[in-house]
Order: structure tokens, then sequence, then C-alpha cells
């Protein structure tokens, strides 16, 4: 009796609800991106991209995240938004495939899906379109041109890299080895070593002791992943090599910031997440004002990174090469 | 000597005045659950103006549905005075079983049934270390959680199995706008609810959880029901495991991991009694109701995923202590 009296009303309630969500369709647009897990610092700046670019375009921005990155957990939060009504997801997928059918139910509603920062490899055609942060192809160009700009293109340089078996890393590599032997200014330069750090910062800091040792000429290393490059600055700083031996590669600002405050690494690289969230935005909007043609090939302008295009599979990449952080900059970045 | 000198004024000192009826009735663990149920409705109702909206909540509860169907044979297990922690494991090893077989040209009703006999056989261990060799079931049941885990990793890797096209989206199959998972789940309360309450069988299961020995005493064939129990909830699990295959479209070893807590979670909210004996099916049914009212509720609100587990461990204190006090004052 009890749940019957207190259901009927919450049931009226319902409807007239129902009612209202329909006639709040002419709001700012909702945009909402959907991390792997919260408390990840390198969300923090994909989120800072979305809130800044949502400011200047007038939309709303929301950040949700499950507690843990597991296959599922953010079935029901992609759920939640639907159910928001927002007008765009963006997500980093914690899988390729559990949570397909949910962004098949969110497109069918006419949200604009978008994977930023990830892709649901294999089943691209469940999503609109992906954001990601650069060519991976020109990447071991970009480090290769880093390390000879510090050691002023001459002279025995070495790679510092993660496992023997990680596909983006082997790319790289290949990119590199590609680099030095076409390009003829980098003609006087000499790859004598590829060693593999595991990503653990242990092996990684043996390896680039023995590396020290076995080549006493050595004046570059080149560590294309963010455990190898901070091992590797470690044993230099310690060493008090700073003057003789460059370390770059692929870094996180937050991890390199000590190195470049006391000259050990003069310079290193990555992406810019903010990027994506920012571009993200002005791609999303373009789409739903119907001013940008979400198809391959099409291009589009976005305000401080220019002429953006759409490449095959729907894939976009915020920046045509990587960003370089030195003692100029890395204060300006918090991830 | 002089208890038999004077019997009378003791046996009136003992026994206190029956309690009323509607106490009886009403002062109960699943009465709190049910407030707490309304109350839910209402604080998420005021949190988020797009939560009241029945069809969204039917959705969001066929994201647990397999659990809570889990958790309602879990719950029987509960009363007589076992546990079963292996519930989700066993759901990722038969699905995982499943999926392996149908990709390997298996057709779609042999693979279920490989699927569904895993699951009873993968019930069968339990029962056998647990009844046959008296080993304690919270040990046991770990081990074996451990176990499939691992074995359904074994089969499928880390890589996912794709379930065939016309066994995808048992959720999306509404019955007068109610998702298949959620009648199943319904139905499945109806009939454990009457078998639990109202049959001879469901009577025993309270009583071999209160006091095995006494029990076995009285004629209980204690592990027969025990052995019973688990092959069900075996059983269930690979129901279970199936359901969420069909759902999510794709099965992983990694499938509803941690399933087992949010399982033993709905018991405990239900009012169901860790060491036995007491609970009831109506419990978890409102129990996994309230969970996905509750979690439903912050989710939509935008709430922050560390909110939102503190208020489901306040919720999970707040109902055992409750639980506890009512099961108190109804022995005095």
């Amino acid at each position: 009796m009890l749940k019957r009296h207190l259901l009927k009303p919450l049931l009226g309630l319902t409807a007239a609800l129902a009612l209202a969500t329909g006639a709040l369709a002419a709001d700012p647009l909702k945009i909402v991106y959907i991390g792997k897990n919260t408390g990840n610092p390198y969300f923090d700046s994909i989120t800072g991209g979305f809130e800044d670019a949502c400011k200047k375009l007038g939309c709303d921005f929301k950040f949700v995240a499950p507690a843990t990155a597991e296959a599922t957990s953010q079935i029901p939060f992609i759920e939640a938004q639907i159910q928001r009504g927002v007008n765009v997801i963006g997500i980093a997928p914690n899988s390729p495939d559990a949570i397909v059918k949910v962004l098949d139910s969110a497109r069918a509603k006419g949200i604009l899906v978008l994977t930023v920062n990830g892709d649901i490899t294999g089943n691209e055609s469940h999503r609109d379109a992906t954001i990601l942060p650069t060519n991976f192809d020109k990447v071991g160009g970009d480090q290769v041109e880093m390390v000879g700009s510090l050691i002023g293109y001459e002279g025995e340089i070495a790679i510092l890299s993660a496992t023997t078996e990680a596909p983006d890393q082997n790319k790289w590599i290949v990119g590199m080895k590609d680099t030095l032997a076409k390009d003829p200014k980098y003609s006087k330069m000499k790859l004598v070593a590829t060693v593999y750090g595991d990503d653990q910062p242990e092996k990684s800091t043996t390896e680039m002791e023995a590396l020290l040792s076995n080549y006493p000429n050595l004046k570059g290393v080149i560590a294309p992943t963010t455990v190898g490059i901070a091992a590797a600055a470690q044993v230099v700083q310690q060493r008090k090599l700073a003057d003789k031996v460059h370390v770059t590669g692929l870094g996180l600002p937050s991890e390199m910031r000590p190195f470049i405050k006391d000259g050990t690494v003069k310079a290193f690289q990555l992406w810019s997440p903010y990027n994506e969230g920012w571009l993200s935005v002005y791609f999303a909007k373009g789409v739903l004002d119907k001013s940008v043609k979400n198809e391959v090939g099409a291009s589009f302008d976005v305000p401080n990174l220019g002429k953006t295009t759409i490449n095959a599979g729907n894939s976009i990449n915020t920046q045509a090469s990587l960003t370089t952080f030195d003692a100029k900059n890395i204060d300006d970045y918090h991830f | 000597m002089s208890a038999i000198d004077r019997p009378a004024p003791i046996a009136r000192r003992e026994a206190a005045a029956p309690r009323p009826n509607w106490q009886v009735m009403l002062v109960r663990p699943e009465s709190m659950t049910f407030l707490l149920l309304i109350l839910g409705i209402v604080v998420g109702s005021q949190l988020s103006q797009y939560f009241l909206d029945i069809n969204y909540i039917l959705k969001s509860f066929t994201l647990s549905a397999e659990f809570a169907i889990a958790a309602l044979v879990l719950t029987m297990v509960i009363i007589s005075g076992e546990i079963d922690l292996s519930a989700a494991s066993n759901m990722a090893l038969s699905a995982c079983l499943f999926a392996y077989a149908q990709k390997a040209g298996t057709p779609l009703p042999v693979a279920v049934a490989i699927g569904l006999g895993a699951g009873l056989f993968m019930g069968a261990i339990n029962a056998f270390m647990i009844v046959g060799l008296q080993l304690p079931s919270i040990i046991v049941t770990i081990g074996t959680l451990t176990l499939y885990r691992g074995l359904a990793q074994v089969i499928a890797g880390d890589k996912s199995i794709r379930v065939p096209e016309e066994f995808i989206g048992i959720d999306n199959i509404l019955i007068y706008g109610v998702p298949l998972p959620v009648i199943l789940f319904t139905a499945l309360s109806i009939i454990l609810g009457v078998t639990l309450g109202g049959t001879i069988f469901g009577r025993q299961i309270y009583l071999v959880g209160t006091n095995e020995v006494a029990a076995r005493h009285a004629g209980v064939r204690s592990k027969r029901i025990k052995t019973l129990l688990f092959l069900a909830m075996g059983l269930t699990g690979a129901i279970a495991g199936l359901m969420t295959a069909s759902r999510l479209g794709s099965v992983r070893y990694d499938l509803g991991l941690g399933g087992e807590l949010q399982m033993v979670l709905m018991a405990m909210l239900g009012g169901c009694y860790i060491f036995g004996g007491r609970g009831t099916i109506l419990g978890t049914f409102l129990a996994a109701w309230l969970l996905v009212i509750v979690t439903t509720g912050m989710i939509v609100a935008d709430w922050l995923p560390a909110y939102q587990l503190c208020v489901l461990g306040v919720l999970l204190i707040v109902s055992i202590i409750a639980t506890n006090l009512i099961y108190s004052r109804a022995e005095r």
C-alpha cells in the first residue's frame, strides 16, 4: 500500500520531467569528456583544453570519469550523459569493444561521438571521428632533428627505448634510422647502439650506465619513452655529464622539470594533450553547426593550431610535429 | 533446586510481552532497505532533473541486472551459512568458454550449453570442496575466484572475443517497455522468494544456516541442500555471464571483474545476515534497486567517483548497523 501511494506521484513527476527536458533543447551546446579514470594529471591537461575552448565558444563543458579504468566502467557514465541530453561525447576509451554498443545508442540519439587521445581500434565505425595528438609517422624524424640540434649535428648517438616489442617505439626507431640514413643533414651523426630499458626505472638506469661506459665518445641519447628519458637524465645528473652527453626524447614536463631547471636536459619533446581538448571543441562545434564537414580530406581552421585536415579513418591530429619543451616554456605545462 | 520449587515467577520473568503484530511486520531489515530506496529516489530527483525517468532507470538497472540475478541465489547460499565469492569469475569463465566455442565453429545452442555446463561444473567443484571435503567456503571460493578468472584469461588471452550478432542485445529486448534482464530478475525474485519463504525446502535452508548440527539431528539433509545451492549458484553465474556477453557484444577475461563484492553488497544491504540463518529474497530484490538508484542518481548528477564510493560505504555501514539492531531487538 505504502509503495503504491508513493510511486503514483513519482510517475506523474517523471512524465512532467520528460516534457521539461524536451523544452530545454535550445540550450548552449553541451559537451562532455569521459576520461579513462579520475586522478590522472594527463587528463587534467586535455580537460584544460576543452574548458578553455568551451569558454571561448560559449559551450557547457563537463569532465567525468569512473574510479577505475576497467573495460566496462565507462558504460554507466555514457548512459548518464545520453540521459542528460548532451550534444557531444568525447571519450578516452578504456576498451576498444565493450563500450561500442552504448556508443551506438548515443549516436542513435544524435550525439556526436569523438574518441580523444585513444581510439576504438577495429571498431572505428562506431564513433564519428577520433582526435589523436600527432602523426606517429613523423616522431622519429622530429627526434633526430632534436638530438642533432643539441649536439651540433655531429658525433655518436644512442637510443634508449622501452621494450623490444612495443609497436610505437619500433615505428619511431625505424623512422629515426631512416632519417639518419637518408637526410644528408645528419650524415655526420652515427647511431652506435639501441638498448631497451623495458620502461622500468632500474633497468633503464643500468642500460644508460652501460651506454656511457661502452661508448666514451657518446654525445647524445634519444629516449622516446617517459620512463627512459627520466632514468637517463638521472644518470647524467648524478655523474655530472650534462656538458658532454645530451639526453633528449619524449618526456612528461612534470617529471622532467627538475632536469630542465638544473640544466641536465636542454630540451625534450612530447605532444600537447591540451590541444587535443582545444581542437575537439572547435571540431565538434563546427560539425554541429554544419560549418565543418566530417569527411576524409575536408579541412577546417582552429585558432592557434591553424588549418587542420581530416585524415583517413576520420582521424584528426592536433599537431603536425611534436612540441619541444625547454627552460623557456616548461613552466607553462602541468602534466 | 529452587527452580523446581518456584517455576512460575521465573517463567514470567523470562517471557516478555509478545511484540505487537505491526512491529513484527514492519521492524525488519527489508523495511529499512525500502525506506532507503524511497529516500534514494527523492534525493536522486533533487540532485538532477534527468534522474526521474523510468526508462532511464530501467536501462541503468540492466547494467547490473546480471549481478543482481546472481545476488538472489547468493542470498540463499549466505542464508544456508556459506558464501560464494567465485560467482563473478564464474561469469567470466563461462562467457569465455561460450565465446571461444562459438568462435571455433560450434553451433550457437551448443556453445550456450557449453557455457551453462561449465557454470554448473564450477558450482560442482565448489560444492565438492565445501560440502564434500568440509573446507570453509570463504577460503575455497576465494581460491576458485582467482582460479576461474585465471582460466578465463588462459582461454581468451588479453584479446576480446566477439559474440555472434544474433546473440547480442538481450538488454534491447523490451516486453511492455521493460528490458528483458529486468523481467528475468523480477521473475527469479518471485520464484526464489516463494521457494525460500513458502516451501519446506526453503525453511530447511534457514534451519541449516541457523544451526547445522541441530538441523541434521532433525533429519534435514544439510549436505544435499548445500550441494544444490552451490550448483544453482554455478548455473546462475553462467546465465549471468552469458547475459553480460549478450549485453556487451564481446567477451573478455575481465568480464564482471569485482562483481562478487557488488553481489555481497546487495545481499547485505537487503538485510541478509552474513553468518547465515537470516535474510530474504525481498530484501535483496529491494537492495539491488537501491544500489542502482543510488549509483545512477550520483552518476547522472555528475558526482565525482570519490564521493560516490563514500556514499556507498556509508550506506553499507548504516544498513549493517540497522540490520544488527533489528535482529537483536527481535531476539529479545
